[in-house]
């Protein structure tokens, strides 16, 4: 068997992976048409490619299915808890950078930190009958945050995507959610609360703690992390 | 015999015990509405509970604790007073450390009685440690009830004091509160922007969302309100920190509270429930002398308790959970009581510890 290394399956993320790699004489690319998720490694001997979705292969490394993975630190992060025992962070890749943020809407001048944020939570609740709603999809990473920061009175509705559109739809009223340039957000008549940074993510490649290795897949291993730690 | 029927058989005997003292046997569900956990505890208890679903009754919980369920069945049905006794499995979500169970038994023993708070206190404390002895645990003791009472009678404005005892259980965002409230802590430059503008909500931008116009500009009055009202006094404070710091056996503990109580008059009528309580504790036996006393103990992890908190510790295995906890929930019967409430205390014991104990003693 030879050593699995897993990379996202589409898109800008899977391009920008295969170029770092490349860079490093490791030239991976996907072969057959273009809906089938299959690919090739040359450059290196005994590596095989596994294209994923960057969301599940968090999962795989926990589960030692592949040897080696692509994909951001917020998804390692909310995924698998204690993380640093299931997987070890080889190399950021530079890429992908986005932060998971706490965005309230901009008309809420008297709301700059978490702090206030907490408060209008309070008040919100008595006024209105119910808990302040954060829409997310990173529930454990943004409860853990908000629990750290002993804000209360809050109540986390999961949305899995168009998140910025949850406030004015009035099915939440603030969100938590990854951003690169904030340009979204700031269509979206949001803004990011001055101490509401939860994690900084980039796209990074770990190597699962738990994966099985047999001889030959041990050398293989080695060689590839002596090419991309060097 | 296979560990969990030993478990189970031992904590057949602790409940047998406690019938013995008086107490009716109950049982409550497993699954426990969500809806009334959330409202106590917050988002905080979906890190702490598992949480399943159907489309009839929605959202439910796998019974994190007794307690809840046990306050709400003695609220819509119960006569007074009541001592209740049940043995059975809660769920707590383990995800930060695997070696916590997420399933185990709990034995438990619950006091609804108006008559005399101190005595029920002792009686359940004494209760539970009857069934430690030889097992050389080191108690701890605490009274949430001080510390609210100091906050209570704080000079300063409702507001605040409604801030802080809303944080009473979170000590880092009390903290926070109380170095702003005090003026130890800088106004944040936007806080303090806003404060001195004319017109804040000019450049506001559209406004979306269910927080109203309205909601802002109430809010906005109350921080300058809050702006416009002094500071908590260094005396006041100076005395808080001196009350939280407390951490002694139980005769010098009260001695250096009195102490306390000089700035902070408000404190004295708790202090002398303490003092009742340990004359109680003394009357059924307990060695009072040895007995530790922290003023902050249980502000972390036992949110509902308001009153007389303790713990019983394996000193020397700092890798095993409390082998018993318990204290006073009096403000957790007025939350579920709709309307009505009642004294009560109560604390639980984990069989499974007590045998590892055990087992490791042999």
């Amino acid at each position: 068997m030879s050593v699995k290394l897993g990379v996202p399956s589409k898109g800008r993320l899977m391009d920008k992976t295969f170029d770092w790699f490349e860079k490093r004489g490791i030239r991976l690319s996907r072969t057959g048409s273009d809906r089938e998720y299959s690919g090739a490694v040359e450059g290196i001997g005994g590596v095989s490619l596994v294209l994923l979705s960057a969301g599940e292969i968090p999962r795989e490394l926990a589960a030692g299915r592949i040897h080696m993975g692509v994909t951001g630190t917020d998804l390692v992060q909310e995924k698998l808890p204690r993380w640093e025992q299931q997987v070890e962070e080889i190399a950021p890749l530079g890429f992908g950078q986005a932060d998971l943020i706490l965005a309230v809407p901009g008309c809420w001048v008297d709301v700059d930190t978490l702090d206030d944020l907490d408060a209008a939570a309070a008040a919100f609740r008595a006024r209105h009958g119910f808990r302040l709603r954060i829409a997310t999809k990173y529930h454990r990473l943004v409860r853990d945050f908000l629990t750290d920061a002993g804000v209360a009175d809050y109540q986390l509705v999961d949305s899995q995507g168009a998140t910025e559109g949850t406030v004015r739809n009035e099915t939440a009223e603030a969100i938590a959610d990854i951003t690169s340039t904030g340009e979204t957000l700031r269509a979206n008549h949001l803004k990011i609360l001055g101490d509401g940074l939860v994690l900084r993510s980039q796209a990074t490649l770990w190597r699962s703690r738990v994966a099985q290795c047999d001889a030959a897949e041990k050398q293989a291993l080695d060689a590839l992390l002596k090419r991309v730690e060097g | 015999m296979p560990r969990r029927a030993r478990i189970l058989s031992r904590a057949a005997g602790l409940r047998a015990y406690f019938e013995e003292a008086g107490a009716r046997p109950v049982e409550t569900p497993v699954l426990q509405p969500a809806e009334t956990l959330l409202d106590l505890y917050g988002e905080d208890i979906r890190g702490r509970a598992y949480v399943t679903w159907d489309a009839l009754r929605g959202e439910l919980m796998l019974r994190p604790d007794f307690t809840v369920p046990v306050v709400q069945m003695h609220m819509t049905h119960g006569a007074e007073p009541a001592r209740y006794t049940y043995s059975g499995e809660v769920f707590r979500r383990q995800e930060h450390d695997p070696d916590r169970d997420n399933e185990y038994i709990q034995v438990g023993y619950e006091v609804f009685d108006r008559a005399d708070p101190a005595a029920a206190d002792a009686e359940v404390f004494t209760l539970i440690a009857g069934t430690l002895s030889g097992l050389h645990l080191r108690a701890a003791t605490g009274d949430i009830g001080i510390l609210m009472a100091a906050v209570a009678g704080l000079e300063t404005t409702g507001a605040r004091k409604s801030a802080l005892m809303r944080h009473i259980w979170r000590p880092r965002r009390f903290r926070a509160l109380l170095d702003r409230y005090s003026g130890r802590a800088p106004v944040p430059g936007a806080r303090a922007a806003l404060l001195a503008s004319a017109d804040p909500m000019a450049g506001a931008g559209p406004q979306i969302g269910l927080r109203s116009r309205a909601d802002i500009e109430a809010r906005i009055e109350a921080l300058r309100a809050d702006a416009a009202a002094p500071p908590i006094s260094e005396r006041e404070m100076t005395a808080l920190e001196a009350l939280l710091a407390v951490r002694e056996t139980l005769p010098f503990a009260l001695e250096h509270l009195r102490d306390v109580a000089v700035d902070l008059p408000q404190i004295t009528p708790a202090l002398d429930r303490l003092e009742a309580r340990i004359a109680a504790l003394a009357a059924r036996g307990v060695d009072v002398e040895h007995l530790e006393f922290e003023a902050s103990y249980g502000r972390t992890s036992m949110e509902y308790y308001d009153g007389f908190v303790f713990g019983f510790y394996a000193a020397t295995r700092a890798d095993l959970p409390p082998v018993a906890t318990g204290g006073r929930y009096d403000a957790l019967t007025r939350a579920l009581g709709d309307g009505s409430e009642i004294p009560a205390v109560g604390g639980v014991l984990r069989p499974g510890v007590m045998l590892t104990l055990e087992e490791a003693a042999q």
